[in-house]
C-alpha cells in the first residue's frame, strides 16, 4: 500500500519540539536539544505530501516558520474583505429567504436562541406538502409533519399515521466564527449516520487555532451513527486538549485519530444499547471513517481514515483546487497499485469499499496526516463521500463552492448540501467548510501589526 | 418463611424480532413478539406477597384461584373398566394437587351435567378434609349415559362464575364424540364460556373427536392432548393441575395499536402451540384491538404479528404497530399496560437489508406451515386422497427436520416411511394405529423455539 512505502526517517524530518529541521540518524535535536528517542514513533505518512498546492517557498522553509510568526487576519477587531468576521456573523450567513444554490433547498432560518456551540436542529427540507385539515390538535402538542393530523407520542411516531418525525440528527448546522459545518440525512437513508465536531482554541502563544471532524457511520455495522458521533467528539476533545499544550498540529492529529479510534472500540464493549431491530442484522462492532483538519500557525493539517476527504479550494479560482487527501477504498488502491485507471477504478462497484476505518474489527489502524503551508487564502472542504460522490474532482467541487463561501461558510456549507440534494441525496450528507486566510505577500513576514 | 425479597407477581416483558426494511412498494410487515412473564411464584408452589416494580397485580396477595375438573361418565367411559378407574384416580391425583385455599369442584358429565361433588352450585375450598371428602364423593362416579360437553362446560361456568377469584380454570376429560347435543350446542357454550375461564381438554382412548377436544382448548386458551393409554392419566392430570395452580394473573389480552392505513393479516400465537387470535379481536379504542392471551404464570410465549402498511417512499420510517400487554381492571377503570414493543417499517434501497428474512419469522412462518400441512394431510388420508395425503406429510417431515421439531418428526414417523426427510420423500404406511394418527393430529399444533 502506498502510505507503508514511504521512507520510515521522514517521520522526523523536524523537531518536534522546535520544528527545527533534522538530519536522519538524528539523535537530539541540533537547535534545542529536544531527545528524539522519547519522540513517540509518528505517523508513517508524515508529512507533506504537496499534492497540487503551492507552498510557500517549498516544504523546507515552510516548516521553518514560527507559529507565533504568523499572523491570523480575522483576529477580533480586524475586518478585511477576506476575512470572515465580517460578513459570517451568526446571523450574517443564513438569512431566512437567501437564495440557496438549489431550488427545493431552504436555508435554516437563525435560531436566536442558539448559542455558538449549540447545533441547531432545523426544519426538515423532506417534509411532505399535506392537504389542509379539518381538526387541528390542541395547541402545545407537536403535530405530525407527514399527515399534520396526528400529535406525537412519546417514541417520535405520529400518533395518527405512524410516520417517524424527524430527528435532531436529520439535519444540523453549526457556526463558529470562522468555520461552519452542516450535516443532513439525505433524500433515501432513514437516519443521518454522519457527524461532526467543530471547534476553536488557541496555541500557547494566543493565536488561534481552529478544528473541523468529519466522520461517517459504516451503514453494513451496528450503531454507526453512534460510532461517528463517538468518534468525531472524541477527536475533537482530544485536539482542544493537546493544541493548547502546544502538541504539534500534525502530532495532534494523528493522537486524536487514536482517541476517537479508542471512543469507537469502547462501544463494541458496551452491551444492550442496540435497538431490537438492529439486534439480527447487525452484529458487527460498530465502525465508522474520520476526516478532520486543523488550521493553526499558518499550517493546515489533515487527517484521515477511510473515504471522508479534505478539498483545497482557493479563493482566487483561477489557481488550481486540490484533493488533499487519499480514500482508504478499494478504488484508490486500485488505482495507486497500477492494476486500473481512475475511470475504471471507480466505475467498479466494490469501488466504495472502504479499506480503513475506525472500530473493533479494524484489525490494523493507519492514520494518515499531512501538513500543508498554503501561500494563499483558500477554503478548506471536510466531507463526507455523501458530497463529494456528487463532485469527485477537485474542480467539480471547486465550481460547486460558492463564491463568497470564505466569507459565508455557512451558507456556503448550506450550498454544498443542497448541491448533493439535487443531485439525488443518495446518501447522508455532511460538509465542514474553514476559511484560510494568508496575508499578501510581504505583510505576512511582519510582526503583526503595521 | 416469607422470602420478600423475591416479587411473587409476575413482570411482563415484550421484546420484538423482525427485519423492518422493506424495498421500494414494500407493504407486508411481519414480526414475532415474544412475551415473557417472570417472577411469578414457582409451578405448584405458593405465591408469596412483595413488592413489584410493575405489578400485574396489585392486591399483594397470593392469586385466588378455582378450579372445575370436568370427568367424563358416559356409558363408554366401561370400555375397557380401567378408563373409569383411571378417570378417578386421575381426579383423585389432581385433587391432591390443589394449593390448600383454592376452590374447587367436580362435575360429572354425561348427556348432562351432574354436581359431584360438593354439590348445591358451590365450590368447595381445599384443605385436607374437603380433599379428602371429593376423593370419597369419587367412588360414587360410574359410567352410563351419553356426552353432551356443552352442558358440562355450562355448569363449570356457573360454578366458576359465582366464585370471587382471580383465577378461573377447568379441567375436562371426554373419552366419546360429543354425540348427545348438536355442534352448534357445543359452539354456542364455547363462545358463552371464552374469556370467563379457561380450559385444558383431554381425550382418553381414541374414540373421540381430536378437532372436537382441540376446538374447546383453543376456545377457552388451554391446552388439547390425547392420553391414549388410561394409565397415564393421573400423571397428565397432576402436571395439568400444577400449571394451573402456578398462573397468577388472568385475562391478560395483547393490543394492537395500528396507524391509519394500516390493515392487520393476522395475529397468532406460534410458541407454544399455533393459534390463530385474529378472528378474536375486540376493539379497544381508536385504531385498536385486543385479542385474548388467557391466565400466565412463569412463562414465555411467542406471536406472529403481520400487517400491511402504505407505500411510503425510499428513506422513509413509520411505527407498523404498538404491541402491548394489557391487564383490564376488574373494577372496569382503564387496564393498566404492563409491557410494550415497536414493530417498525423502514423502507431503503439497499437490497441486502430488504431481502433478508427474519430468522425467529422464518422460524415460526415454517412453523404454521408445519402445523397446516400435517392437518392438511391426515384430512387428505382420512378422504383416500393418497397423493395428497403424501404431498403433504412429506413436506411436514422437511419442515420438522429442518426446524429440529423432534417431537412432530418421531409423530410424522409413525403415521409415513420416511425416505429423504430432506427432501420430504416418504411413503405412507399401510398401517397406521390409531392412537398414532390422533397423537399427530392433536399435537400437530406444537411448535419448537428457533435453534441457538
Amino acid at each position: 500500500m502506498k502510505m507503508s512505502q514511504k521512507p520510515q526517517e521522514t517521520a522526523l524530518s523536524k523537531c518536534p519540539g522546535c520544528e527545527e529541521p533534522l538530519e536522519p540518524g538524528d539523535l537530539f535535536c541540533g537547535a534545542c536539544g529536544y531527545d528524539l528517542s522519547a519522540v513517540p514513533p509518528a505517523p508513517q505518512d508524515h508529512p507533506t505530501i504537496a499534492l497540487a498546492v503551492p507552498v510557500e517557498n517549498g516544504a523546507e522553509s515552510g516548516a521553518q516558520a514560527r507559529a507565533a510568526e504568523v499572523r491570523f487576519d480575522r483576529r477580533a477587531g480586524s475586518d478585511g474583505p477576506d476575512g470572515p468576521d465580517g460578513a459570517a456573523g451568526p446571523d450574517g450567513a443564513a438569512g431566512p429567504g437567501t437564495p440557496g444554490g438549489s431550488g427545493d433547498f431552504e436555508l435554516a432560518a437563525p435560531v436566536p436562541a442558539a448559542a455558538p456551540s449549540a447545533a441547531a436542529p432545523a426544519p426538515d427540507p423532506r417534509t411532505p406538502a399535506s392537504e389542509p385539515l379539518a381538526a387541528t390538535p390542541p395547541a402545545g402538542t407537536r403535530v405530525c409533519v407527514a399527515c399534520r393530523a396526528g400529535s406525537v407520542d412519546t417514541d417520535g411516531y405520529c400518533e395518527n399515521c405512524g410516520h417517524a418525525q424527524p430527528r435532531e440528527r436529520d439535519h444540523m448546522e453549526q457556526e463558529l466564527g470562522s468555520v461552519a459545518a452542516v450535516s443532513d440525512r439525505g433524500l433515501r437513508h432513514h437516519r443521518n449516520e454522519d457527524s461532526f465536531a467543530v471547534s476553536t482554541t488557541a496555541l500557547p502563544d494566543g493565536s488561534p487555532a481552529v478544528v473541523a471532524i468529519v466522520c461517517d457511520g459504516v451503514s453494513s455495522a451496528s450503531r454507526p451513527d453512534e460510532a461517528s458521533a463517538a468518534a468525531a467528539s472524541a477527536a475533537n476533545e482530544a485536539l482542544l486538549e493537546s493544541l493548547p499544550r502546544g502538541t504539534h498540529p500534525q502530532q495532534a492529529m494523528h493522537e486524536a485519530i487514536l482517541a476517537a479510534a479508542e471512543a469507537v472500540n469502547a462501544l463494541a464493549q458496551e452491551p444492550g444499547r442496540a435497538t431490537e431491530h438492529d439486534r439480527h442484522r447487525h452484529q458487527n462492532a460498530p465502525a465508522c471513517t474520520l476526516v478532520g483538519s486543523i488550521m493553526a500557525g499558518g499550517l493546515l493539517v489533515v487527517g484521515w481514515v477511510g473515504d471522508s476527504r479534505v478539498y483545497w479550494v482557493p479563493d482566487d479560482r483561477a489557481n488550481p483546487p486540490a484533493r488533499l487527501t487519499e480514500d482508504d477504498s478499494w478504488a484508490a488502491q486500485m488505482v495507486a497499485a497500477g492494476l486500473m485507471n481512475e475511470a475504471e477504478a471507480y466505475a467498479d462497484e466494490r469501488a466504495h469499499a472502504i479499506t480503513g476505518w475506525l472500530g473493533a474489527d479494524a484489525y490494523e489502524l493507519e492514520p494518515h496526516t499531512a501538513s500543508f503551508k498554503p501561500d494563499r487564502s483558500g477554503l478548506v472542504v471536510v466531507c463526507t463521500d455523501g458530497l463529494w460522490n456528487y463532485a469527485e474532482s477537485a474542480a467539480e467541487m471547486a465550481a460547486a463552492v460558492p463564491a463568497d463561501a470564505h466569507q459565508r461558510p455557512l451558507h456556503g456549507a448550506q450550498v454544498l448540501v443542497g448541491h448533493a440534494l439535487d443531485g439525488g441525496g443518495h446518501d447522508n450528507v455532511t460538509v465542514a467548510l474553514l476559511p484560510f486566510a494568508v496575508e499578501p505577500q510581504g505583510a505576512g513576514s511582519a510582526c503583526g501589526t503595521p | 418463611m416469607a422470602n420478600f425479597s423475591k416479587s411473587n407477581v409476575p413482570q411482563f416483558s415484550v421484546e420484538v424480532y423482525q427485519n423492518e426494511y422493506l424495498p421500494e412498494g414494500g407493504r407486508e410487515v411481519n414480526a414475532i413478539v415474544t412475551v415473557t412473564s417472570t417472577g411469578g411464584g414457582t409451578t405448584g408452589g405458593v405465591p408469596l406477597s412483595g413488592a413489584a416494580v410493575t405489578p400485574a397485580r396489585t392486591s399483594g396477595q397470593a392469586p385466588k384461584a378455582a378450579v372445575v375438573i370436568m370427568v367424563d361418565c358416559s356409558g363408554s367411559m366401561d370400555y375397557p373398566p380401567t378408563k373409569m378407574r383411571n378417570a378417578r384416580d386421575a381426579t383423585a391425583a389432581a385433587i391432591d394437587t390443589l394449593r390448600d385455599g383454592t376452590s374447587f369442584a367436580v362435575v360429572g358429565g354425561t348427556h348432562v351435567a351432574k354436581e359431584v361433588y360438593p354439590g348445591n352450585g358451590r365450590l368447595a375450598v381445599a384443605d385436607a378434609r374437603t380433599k379428602a371428602q371429593a376423593k370419597e364423593a369419587l367412588r360414587a362416579l360410574s359410567a352410563g349415559g351419553g356426552t353432551a360437553i356443552g352442558t358440562w362446560l355450562r355448569l363449570t361456568d356457573r360454578l366458576l362464575g359465582a366464585a370471587d377469584v382471580d383465577i378461573r380454570h377447568g379441567i375436562l376429560l371426554t373419552d366419546g364424540r360429543n354425540e348427545h347435543e348438536a355442534p352448534e350446542d357445543l359452539r354456542a357454550a364455547l363462545e358463552s364460556c371464552a374469556g370467563r375461564f379457561t380450559c385444558d381438554a383431554r381425550g382418553v382412548g381414541t374414540d373421540w373427536e381430536v378437532k372436537e377436544v382441540t376446538a374447546i382448548a383453543s376456545a377457552l386458551l388451554g391446552t388439547a392432548d390425547i392420553v391414549a393409554d388410561p394409565a397415564g392419566l393421573a400423571a397428565d392430570f397432576t402436571q395439568m393441575m400444577e400449571n394451573a395452580m402456578g398462573k397468577e394473573v388472568a385475562d391478560v389480552a395483547l393490543r394492537l395499536w395500528t396507524p391509519v392505513g394500516v390493515e392487520i393479516r393476522f395475529v397468532k400465537q406460534v410458541a407454544p402451540t399455533v393459534v390463530d387470535l385474529t378472528g378474536r379481536r375486540t376493539e379497544a379504542g381508536p385504531r385498536a384491538g385486543d385479542y385474548p392471551t388467557g391466565s400466565w404464570g412463569d412463562e414465555s410465549r411467542d406471536y406472529h404479528v403481520c400487517v400491511q402498511v402504505p407505500r411510503a417512499g425510499i428513506g422513509q420510517e413509520m411505527l407498523a404497530s404498538r404491541v402491548s400487554l394489557i391487564l383490564p381492571d376488574p373494577s372496569g377503570g382503564a387496564p393498566q399496560t404492563l409491557s410494550q414493543g415497536l414493530v417498525r417499517a423502514v423502507w431503503t434501497e439497499d437490497m441486502a437489508a430488504s431481502t433478508s428474512i427474519n430468522p425467529q419469522v422464518a422460524h415460526y412462518t415454517g412453523q404454521a406451515e408445519l402445523a397446516q400441512v400435517i392437518q392438511q394431510g391426515i384430512d387428505a388420508r382420512k378422504s383416500g386422497d393418497f397423493d395428497g395425503a403424501t404431498a403433504k406429510l412429506g413436506r411436514a417431515v422437511q419442515l420438522a427436520s429442518a426446524s429440529g421439531n423432534e417431537d412432530t418428526a418421531k409423530l410424522l414417523s409413525k403415521v409415513v416411511d420416511v425416505v429423504d426427510a430432506a427432501t420430504g420423500t416418504v411413503r405412507l404406511k399401510a398401517k397406521v394405529a390409531d392412537a398414532d394418527e390422533m397423537t399427530l393430529e392433536t399435537r400437530s399444533t406444537k411448535t419448537v423455539r428457533v435453534k441457538k
